[in-house]
């Protein structure tokens, strides 16, 4: 039998806890052991970025950590993006407003990435932003939106004045569940 | 794509590291784990034992003094990279440095651990060379420091035995008169480079080349470090210097790219990467 | 009707879901089923001697290992031929898990269940297979040579040879003023979507029946796939697609492997079971495109018109044939293109290899086809001297001539015959939108800094939404809610909202009502799939047919209601009323209730329209003769054959003499799928076929060694772009509606791929003066085109090209401002 290790961590400023053999990657404890399937998994090499999470408010990829690893950390997921009304962030807003995403797949490193780089740098250049979201794959885009979207993004904070904290208070309209056009 | 059953070791202090790597000659070192995590996900590593050392706050350390950068085993690329200090002392380091992989795998990734790693595909394991400088080598019995010429020894192959961690590693200053740049060409912007050359050029007084070394990733089964000062001459021929270096290498061929073009590229390279570091020692002379 | 949503750039209704992690994929479902992984074969070619698996034996959490040997009657027999076709008279299909040779690196020998996917894997490491490995069949040429055979009953690896034919080819060419012979060439790529495969079964033994949630593109062909295999009734057999992270046309293929052993075990063991596809597997085990050699003879006259063109194209199909020749039949008539070719002979000898299957990716055999016609192109104006766009013009069918009959057969087994398009305004709009004409001065502008440019264009017809049919399926629930289903499959194309759009037009009810489900067959249980950019063609305009059935039931009931004639009535924000006069109206909740007579009431609502309640005549029936309870109506779409898209791309790249780095300066798009239901969405479709294609023209490549190892398994070496890899896009419309179906539209999905590895060609050709002729084009390709070109000048295309920006070596002629500006390696900085 293989041994198992007893870790705590923070997710999405829950306290979690969960059993675990030393080799369980952090994206499987995220997706299978806690249940939260928002964080994706797309080559478990390290070279897609779909799987990339906030641990301490930097992106890692979650598939080249292990959960025995991030144990005392604080991680944040896509699902701890919105803020805790479930209203979305600046950036899940932008990425809808600007069709920044098809299929969703990518989506989730995407959105982890780019609410860092934002926090990091409020107002990224273009080539800022290129460089910011290079680790990152999507198949289906052609990353035009994607860009314009982490701009958006920028605008958005600014708006708010509440630069780059997942679920910050936000405040700037729109519900975006249902508005059309 | 799962990794293999390990046992797994987290020392807090450097002496409990020591010794469980003394307790488990197979184990390998986890730090930041960006290199050794993909191998073992695709099971083309098992090692039995895993000493994970990021809980080692003792190393995550990066000092800057007027000798050089001195980088300690937990420190990540990203700190370094961003670090003003560490530019200011060598500024080669962080110039390499927004060359590997991409940002997120730079906020895991650690210098030592790239250099342990010892691919010769690698950035930082040219520019330790080119410098260089040193490897810090711990273990049960005691301490070493490994000059960078001895430390590389072969594809993923260090000087490191059995049971020695690598605590540091020293980056040597940029003298006066010294200008450096790195320059690679990857397929894909993060990429593992074709080639690339970080190459540090030293004026004399009168402002003549003094000093033109070269060191290169990619093409060569260990970082690769030519002096071509005497290629280049004191008034820095650099398409000669070029056509030294393409004669003095045997680039492998691969996916990417035949040998052939390697060889061509990295004398191009060669050259763009002597003339902006003598352009940048020149204005360090008149400053 | 309310505010306008049809042809507007609707919000997509996916994306609160997929925003905040609530999307549902493959993995995501079924947490506490056992794991599946697959022993796969490590050799491209090889007899099975012996499998131990008694290594395995001892791993906890091991709960089952099978072999062929295991799988009882059908299960165990060879995977379908899913299309068929006259001409492929040798088409071979794989079993399950390999019997007695494995004709691939990565075909499945081994199932192995266990309780999680980590112990699955420790139990595949250890069992042993012995193999004794046979000579492999690597690469196009060694398949023609056929000193090796990939299956003993095929001669010559020959699965199919297709010659279709309009006029004498040969006696033109031999006719016309000009001929010209060469060789062009494509190497392999594939869809990979950020989402693998994947499988999840389970079965209910008390009730019989299977509900099988599957990554795919076909979820009603996969359900009648696995009820034949497993012996059951399709009522039987639920199969899903749940949320997919993309498909490209990798997905469109079924019953895979392990789409019939999953649920075969899941049944045997009465366990859920689950199979999720990781990124070597996919590599290695699902499916690639593209490799082709073609052989080129072309006569034409002054001008550049085309009087006879003959192609021989030799198609690389891998190991097995489960999707036919569906690939190399699109090159073959895709090949022509917008132009009127005088005479045209292709014939396709269609290969077996011992490296893994070839079915559609995103264009399915069109970007080939597209970069030999469009290579042809440059080809005779070069010869001529004329420029490149002047001679495609001069090809060019014209507006005034649809339908126009190209007199071949498409891939639907139906005529070629184009159904409407306008290709002189489409190539008009590319050259303002790229600056064509003004590209002269531009390069040498350029060139006085040392810098080297080129353009190309390129130029495209797609048949999209081909057939046999789609449904939809449209219910009004008495809480005003509309309910839309159709049974082909989503990966990301926006299908919620853009079916929404069309119902919610049809109806007249705010799009916030509609709810559309796709791929499920427990909604709708006939569909064909989602491929061939057929979607919004196909289901959108059925589930307009479906809609407008349910719409003329409501106005009908609901003029009972209001007393008045249905055919003065409308719908507007979700009520009936008259046309122009809103005072009186029945909300469409209420026709629902109406619709259906009731002897017992549920609610206030309900009680209108039971049986005390309804003031029906007694001599008639509650349903009249010929009617049907509820409000809902279902409508299918069956073309008499496809509908033609059509496009054309311009490209200015910069290559730096030094490096033989390529960079993308502009990228230009003028694209017609005749009517837009969603501007948005299509040019989201157009953004990502355009970095798809860039990835086949410059970066994505398979590279199998001669052994049949596939050596760039991985994203590190299997070079995908990344944002910093693909060009901004620009993009202009036409819309020339099709003529074919009610919406008047035309696909648009694959539409973005197609041209761009023609265009890229003719661009790096333009800048560097060097004859392109294979693809995807590396720097180190392009450093080596350069070395062979020195010694041979038939390589060279304008000599002039090479004089600017030689010598300059100094690395400063690339530090232009602009990003877009740089070579790959220099961006980002």
């Amino acid at each position: 039998m293989e041994e198992l290790h007893d870790i705590a961590l923070t997710v999405n400023g829950v306290h979690r806890t969960a059993r675990v053999p030393a080799r369980r990657l952090l994206s499987d404890l995220l997706r299978h052991d806690l249940g939260l399937t928002g964080t994706h998994v797309g080559c478990e090499h390290g070279v897609c970025g779909c799987c990339t999470v906030l641990m301490d408010g930097d992106p890692v990829r979650s598939c080249l950590t292990f959960a025995v690893t991030a144990a005392g950390h604080a991680i944040t997921t896509v699902e701890g993006l919105a803020a805790p009304d479930g209203t979305p962030s600046p950036v899940q807003r932008a990425f809808r407003e600007c069709h920044g995403l098809q299929c969703g797949f990518c989506t989730p490193g995407f959105l982890c990435t780019v609410t860092a780089l934002l926090r990091e740098t409020p107002r990224p250049t273009e080539d800022e932003v290129l460089e910011g979201i290079s680790g990152n794959l999507c198949r289906c885009t052609g990353y035009q939106n994607i860009v314009k979207s982490v701009h958006r993004a920028a605008d958005l904070l600014a708006e708010a004045g509440a630069p780059g904290a997942p679920g910050g208070s936000g405040g700037s309209g729109g519900s975006g569940a249902e508005s059309e056009a | 794509m799962k990794p293999p059953p390990f046992r797994h070791h987290a020392p807090r202090t450097v002496d409990e590291a020591l010794g469980m790597l003394a307790d488990a000659p197979r184990a390998k070192v986890l730090a930041g784990g960006q290199s050794l995590i993909p191998l073992l996900n695709m099971r083309l590593a098992a090692p039995p034992d895993l000493v994970d050392i990021n809980g080692v706050a003792e190393l995550d350390t990066v000092h800057c003094g007027d000798e050089g950068v001195r980088v300690g085993a937990l420190a990540r690329h990203a700190r370094v990279e961003r670090s003003v200090e560490a530019a200011a002392v060598q500024p080669l380091l962080g110039r390499a440095l927004r060359h590997v992989a991409h940002p997120v795998i730079r906020n895991r990734g650690t210098v030592v651990g790239s250099l342990a790693h010892a691919d010769p595909a690698a950035e930082l394991p040219a520019v330790l060379a080119v410098l260089g400088g040193t490897v810090e080598a711990a273990s049960a019995r005691g301490r070493r420091t490994i000059p960078a010429a001895d430390f590389f020894t072969g594809p993923l192959e260090s000087a490191l035995a059995p049971g020695e961690l690598a605590v540091a590693a020293f980056f040597p200053a940029a003298p006066p008169r010294t200008g450096t740049a790195f320059t690679e060409t990857a397929r894909r912007h993060g990429d593992y480079a074709l080639s690339g050359v970080a190459a540090v050029v030293t004026l004399d007084e009168d402002l003549r080349v003094g000093a033109a070394r070269a060191g290169y990733l990619g093409i060569a089964p260990a970082p690769l470090v030519l002096d071509l000062a005497e290629a280049a001459g004191p008034h820095g021929d650099w398409p000669a210097a070029a056509a030294y270096v393409r004669e003095r290498i045997d680039p492998e061929p691969d996916i990417h790219a035949s040998a052939r073009y390697r060889r061509h590229l990295t004398g191009v390279l060669t050259e763009r990467a002597l003339a902006t570091a003598a352009a940048e020692a020149l204005r360090r002379a008149r400053d | 009707m309310g505010t306008r949503v049809f042809g507007e750039p609707v919000k997509r209704r996916e994306d609160a879901r997929l925003l905040t992690g609530r999307g549902r994929y493959l993995d995501d479902l079924g947490r506490d089923a056992l794991a599946a992984a697959f022993v796969r074969s490590p050799h491209a070619h090889a007899r099975i001697v012996d499998v131990d698996v008694s290594g395995a034996l001892d791993v906890d959490g091991l709960v089952a290992v099978y072999t062929w040997e295991d799988l009882p009657g059908r299960v165990g027999e060879p995977l379908p031929l899913l299309i068929p076709h006259p001409a492929l008279t040798h088409g071979r299909t794989g079993y399950p898990l390999a019997r007695d040779v494995v004709r691939h690196v990565g075909e499945p020998v081994v199932m192995v269940v266990a309780r999680d996917r980590y112990l699955a894997e420790d139990a595949a490491e250890r069992i042993r297979v012995e193999y004794e490995p046979l000579p492999a069949v690597v690469g196009i040429e060694n398949a023609e040579r056929a000193e090796y055979l990939v299956h003993d009953d095929v001669p010559g690896n020959v699965g199919a040879v297709l010659v279709q034919e309009t006029g004498d080819a040969a006696a033109a060419i031999d006719a016309a003023p000009h001929r010209l012979e060469f060789r062009l060439s494509i190497e392999r790529s594939a869809s990979t979507p950020l989402e693998g495969r994947g499988v999840y079964a389970r079965w209910d033994a008390d009730d019989g029946s299977l509900r099988v949630y599957s990554s795919t593109q076909a979820s009603t062909s996969v359900r009648a796939a696995i009820a034949a295999r497993l012996g059951l009734p399709n009522g039987k057999v639920e199969v899903v697609a749940p949320d997919v992270g993309g498909g490209f046309g990798v997905k469109i293929v079924h019953p895979w492997p392990e789409e019939v052993l999953v649920p075969w075990a899941a049944r045997l063991l009465n366990r859920e079971i689950k199979w999720t596809e990781d990124r070597r597997e996919h590599f290695v085990a699902a499916a690639h495109e593209r490799g082709q050699l073609q052989d080129v003879r072309v006569g034409f006259d002054d001008a550049g018109r085309v009087l006879g063109l003959d192609v021989r194209i030799l198609h690389d199909h891998g190991a097995y044939t489960p999707y036919g020749i569906i690939i190399p039949i699109v090159t073959s008539t895709q090949l022509l293109g917008p132009y009127k070719i005088g005479a045209y002979r292709a014939e396709v000898v269609s290969l077996y290899t011992n490296t893994l299957i070839v079915t559609p990716y995103r264009g399915a055999g069109r970007p080939q086809g597209v970069f030999c016609m469009e290579r042809t192109m440059d080809r005779i104006a070069r010869h001529l001297g004329l420029d490149r766009a002047d001679v495609r013009a001069a090809n060019f069918i014209q507006p005034d001539e649809f339908p126009y009959d190209q007199g071949l057969t498409f891939q639907d087994g139906r005529p070629l015959i184009y159904d409407s398009g306008d290709y002189p305004e489409l190539l008009r709009k590319v050259r303002a939108l790229i600056g064509w004409d003004g590209f002269e001065a531009e390069r040498e502008a350029a060139a006085r800094r040392g810098r080297r440019i080129g353009i190309g264009v390129g130029v495209y017809v797609e048949g999209t939404g081909v057939g046999p049919y789609e449904g939809g399926h449209v219910e009004i629930d008495t809480a005003g809610r509309v309910h839309v289903s159709t049974g082909l499959t989503s990966q990301g194309q926006g299908h919620e909202t853009v079916f929404a759009q069309i119902a919610a037009a049809e109806l007249g009810v705010p799009i916030r009502d509609v709810h559309v489900t796709t791929g499920d067959t427990r909604r709708f249980g006939y569909a064909v799939g989602t491929f061939a950019s057929r979607a919004a063609v196909m289901s959108g305009n059925a589930i307009a047919l479906a809609c407008r059935k349910v719409r003329e039931k409501a106005l009908r009931i609901a003029g009972e209601a209001l007393e008045a004639d249905p055919r003065d009535l409308e719908i507007t924000d979700g009520s009936v009323h008259v046309r122009g006069d809103r005072s009186a109206s029945v909300p469409l909740r209420t026709v629902a209730v109406l619709s259906n007579p009731l002897r017992y009431a549920f609610d206030d609502e309900t009680a209108a329209a039971t049986q005390f309640a309804v003031g029906r005549p007694a001599t008639e029936p509650p349903v009249a003769e010929g009617d049907e309870p509820g409000l809902e109506g279902r409508g299918y779409y069956s073309p008499v054959r496809s509908t033609f898209a059509a496009g054309a791309h311009a490209a200015i790249v910069e290559t730096d003499p030094d490096t033989a780095e390529i960079a993308i300066l502009r990228y230009a798009v003028v694209h017609d799928c005749g009517k837009l239901v969603n501007p948005m969405v299509v040019e989201g479709q157009i953004h990502g076929g355009v970095a798809q294609g860039v990835g086949g023209a410059l970066y994505e490549r398979m590279v199998y060694d001669e052994s049949g190892q596939l050596l760039n398994a991985s994203f590190m070496d299997f070079l995908m772009p990344y944002a910093t890899e693909v060009p901004r896009i620009e993009t202009d419309h036409l819309e020339t509606p099709s003529p074919l179906n009610p919406l008047g539209i035309k696909g648009a999905g694959e539409a973005g791929v197609i041209p761009v590895s023609a265009v890229i060609a003719s661009a790096v050709e333009d800048a560097e003066g060097l004859r392109v002729e294979a693809m995807p084009l590396s720097p180190d390709a392009l450093y080596e085109l350069r070395e062979r070109a020195s010694g041979d000048p038939g390589l060279r295309v304008r000599e002039t090209a090479r004089a600017g920006g030689d010598g300059a070596a100094t690395g400063g002629q690339f530090a232009a401002g602009v990003s877009g500006a740089l070579p790959p390696s220099e961006r980002g900085r």
